[in-house]
């Protein structure tokens, strides 16, 4: 394949979805080790009823509104979460499950009572995303990179998902150490004068960014699949922290850049004319990682006896 | 309208869809109420995203074997084939890795469904048009529900409901102690695996109503609200049921009486209604009955704290104590003890002397323990107990007899 058709119609994608996956797998890090990585799963039902009531409100199908309303319903269902956990003192396991479908299926509903037959808003988009429709029309080849006029061009998708991108990564930097010490040992943080719940939210804050920003991008099922499948491979690859994160951003960068390729042109190789979900592929590919790690990684065996 | 569809007036088909909700919300509810006590709910969520695969891949083969893509046992077979896969990684995975529950499940939930939506969008691309059920699995779809679907629901979930009440006693020792069960010769793993199990043919029986997405709910927020209501557990599972089956049949009711209802996710709001309200007004265990318990418990303090102080001659500048005493006729609204006052505040200062003998003998070990600043002796000790106590605090030293 030659420049001038990669770049405008592969390499946005490509990037997007590589970007999203490392955005989505830095948080997931923490989120695994902490035993919250569920947590994902619920923000990224929840996106659902949020930008259906974004859409009832401002009455149409723009980038802000709609992300502005999958972050206040993912905001809404963690304090509804916690409300319901202390409230009725139930696990968070049993809470979340009745939070975040609740508020899912009030989204279907919503969806369904409106009139949005006439424009392109169904539950469909919101799982798989459209990733392989974020093309860069005013690239013509390598040379579009370092032209400024061709770069305006380009999806803002690509902008956004990079921005999140920094803003997770410059998190994950700047509160590393404090990071580190209360997801191993929460007490230790808390008497050397951490704010350990307000830190926890916070991570829960910045993964919902990346969980809404990535959404937007490449729907759910990405999302998901981020969040939880590269930190988990990384965890039965290494028993060092800084490892695992490495390990995490190659698996996931790894599972974006095969899975997209496996999308694009696997059923083409197949005999196939049309290309599959890239979105669902991707997910696909993360989990014969894991399965590899699972298998064969070298600290995949738990230590002391199994959780019953 | 909507009287007429809970009567059962409103058609053949609307008919159907009520009664097959409603026992699938039974069936759902009895058999959630396991998986929520061993404390793994969203074992159902994993359950549930991992049907997707196996519904398309059924549709696939059956495509290709030239027959109808729909046909609904077959996907239903299919989907219980690949949830059961599904399954057995997630334990597979919490029992020889290292990984954590929640991240087993995460993993094979984004996995299998990711690899569904592959599926779907192959069969997308093979055979124009004909897939137009297969959304339907989704999010539910009740409106081309047949007699035989029905009939399908109606087996499956008997089947489940019998296995629950045949293993309900092995199933709720595993629940609420698994090493006690794993002593008494118990295989721990395997009845866990039976519970799950049982969640799946919940979940693969009600794909049709509620949909893939939407049956998590039903397995988990019945169980949920059965606990508020009582803490036993064969109470919890048939109020689990009722409250299933309620919703099921409250929730196709309402999506029959009103255009553009879908009705797996009025189900689901439905129950979570009535989770709302047993967690604001359920007895011990509600919120209100929290709060009403905190403010039970703040008067006690307050009109200890109260008589107390009367009795040693203080000042009482707390209002809310001065408030309690004046309701209570034992003080005038300056903060002098009346009549009554007197004599209650004379009887809480002597206990509280009687408390003092308690705690400093070693004889009274077992009552001591029970102090908390609050509890009347009289609950604690027999009359002779106290006499004896008196006897040894004496009578007002000083005073001339």
């Amino acid at each position: 394949m030659n420049g001038a058709e990669f770049v405008p119609l592969s390499l946005p994608p490509l990037l997007i979805g590589v970007f999203a996956a490392i955005a989505c797998a830095l948080p997931g890090n923490f989120l695994v080790l902490r035993k919250q990585a569920l947590i994902g799963d619920a923000i990224s039902h929840v996106v659902l009823p949020g930008i259906v009531v974004a859409f009832l409100i401002t009455g149409s199908v723009s980038t802000w509104p709609m992300m502005i309303g999958a972050a206040g319903a993912s905001i809404i269902a963690v304090v509804l979460i916690e409300a319901i956990r202390r409230l009725g003192r139930i696990e968070p396991g049993a809470a979340m499950g009745v939070a975040f479908t609740a508020m899912f299926a009030a989204g279907v509903l919503l969806l369904e009572q409106s009139d949005t037959s006439s424009v392109h808003l169904d539950v469909e988009h919101a799982l798989y995303g459209n990733l392989e429709s974020l093309i860069w029309l005013d690239a013509l080849g390598w040379q579009s990179l370092w032209d400024p006029v061709a770069l305006a061009g380009l999806p803002p998708e690509l902008i956004r998902m990079s921005a999140t991108l920094v803003a997770v990564s410059a998190f994950v930097w700047i509160f590393w150490r404090p990071l580190k010490i209360s997801t191993f040992d929460e007490g230790f943080a808390r008497t050397l004068g951490m704010r350990t719940n307000l830190l926890g939210l916070a991570l829960v804050a910045v993964a919902a960014i990346a969980a809404v920003a990535a959404f937007d991008a490449v729907g759910s099922i990405i999302v998901i699949a981020m969040f939880i499948c590269p930190p988990a491979a990384a965890r039965l690859m290494t028993n060092r922290l800084e490892a695992q994160i490495m390990w995490s951003i190659v698996f996931a960068t790894l599972s974006a850049v095969l899975g997209y390729l496996a999308a694009g042109f696997g059923p083409q190789m197949l005999g196939f004319s049309n290309a599959v979900s890239a979105a669902g592929m991707i997910a696909t590919v993360s989990g014969l990682i894991l399965a590899l790690t699972a298998v064969f990684g070298p600290c995949r065996k738990r230590l002391g006896a199994p959780a019953v | 309208m909507l009287w007429e569809a809970l009567f059962l007036q409103l058609g053949y088909n609307a008919t159907l869809v009520t009664l097959g909700a409603c026992f699938l919300g039974v069936a759902a509810g009895v058999t959630g109420t396991f998986l929520f006590l061993r404390k793994r709910a969203l074992v159902s969520d994993a359950i549930s995203h991992a049907t997707l695969p196996g519904v398309a891949l059924a549709f696939i083969v059956m495509v290709t074997f030239g027959g109808d893509g729909r046909h609904l046992i077959g996907l239903l077979l299919g989907s219980a084939a690949s949830a059961g896969i599904g399954l057995l990684c997630v334990s597979w995975l919490t029992r020889y890795t290292r990984l954590a529950e929640d991240a087993a499940i995460g993993a094979v939930l984004s996995v299998f469904f990711g690899f569904g939506i592959v599926l779907l969008t192959i069969i997308q691309s093979m055979s124009a048009g004909r897939q137009a059920g297969l959304e339907g699995f989704l999010l539910g779809s009740t409106a081309g529900m047949l007699w035989s679907d029905a009939i399908v629901i109606l087996i499956g979930g008997l089947a489940t409901l019998a296995l629950v009440l045949a293993f309900r006693r092995p199933m709720s020792l595993v629940a609420f102690d698994p090493e006690f069960a794993a002593a008494n010769g118990m295989n721990v793993a395997r009845i866990d695996l039976l519970i799950m199990g049982l969640a799946m043919a919940v979940t693969v029986v009600g794909l049709k109503i509620v949909g893939l997405i939407l049956i998590v709910a039903m397995l988990i927020i019945p169980p949920v609200t059965a606990r508020f209501w009582t803490d036993r557990t064969d109470h919890v599972s048939l109020i689990s049921g009722i409250v299933g089956g309620v919703s099921g049949y409250v929730g196709a009711g309402l999506s029959a009486s009103a255009p553009n209802v879908p009705t797996g996710p009025i189900i689901v709001l439905v129950s979570f209604a009535l989770f709302c309200v047993a967690l604001f007004f359920a007895p011990n265990r509600g919120v209100l009955a929290a709060v009403l318990r905190h403010f039970r418990f703040q008067h006690r303090v307050h009109m200890r704290q109260g008589l107390l102080a009367l009795a040693q001659g203080q000042p009482i500048y707390e209002k809310l104590t001065l408030r309690l005493l004046q309701r209570a006729g034992l003080a005038r609204p300056d903060g002098v003890a009346t009549e009554a006052g007197r004599a209650r505040a004379a009887k809480a200062l002597r206990d509280e002397k009687r408390w003092e003998v308690v705690r400093a003998d070693q004889a009274f070990e077992g009552a001591a323990a029970l102090y908390d600043g609050l509890r009347e002796i009289e609950t604690v000790l027999t009359q002779d107990q106290i006499t004896e106590i008196d006897h040894r605090i004496g009578g007002p030293a000083g005073v001339p007899t």
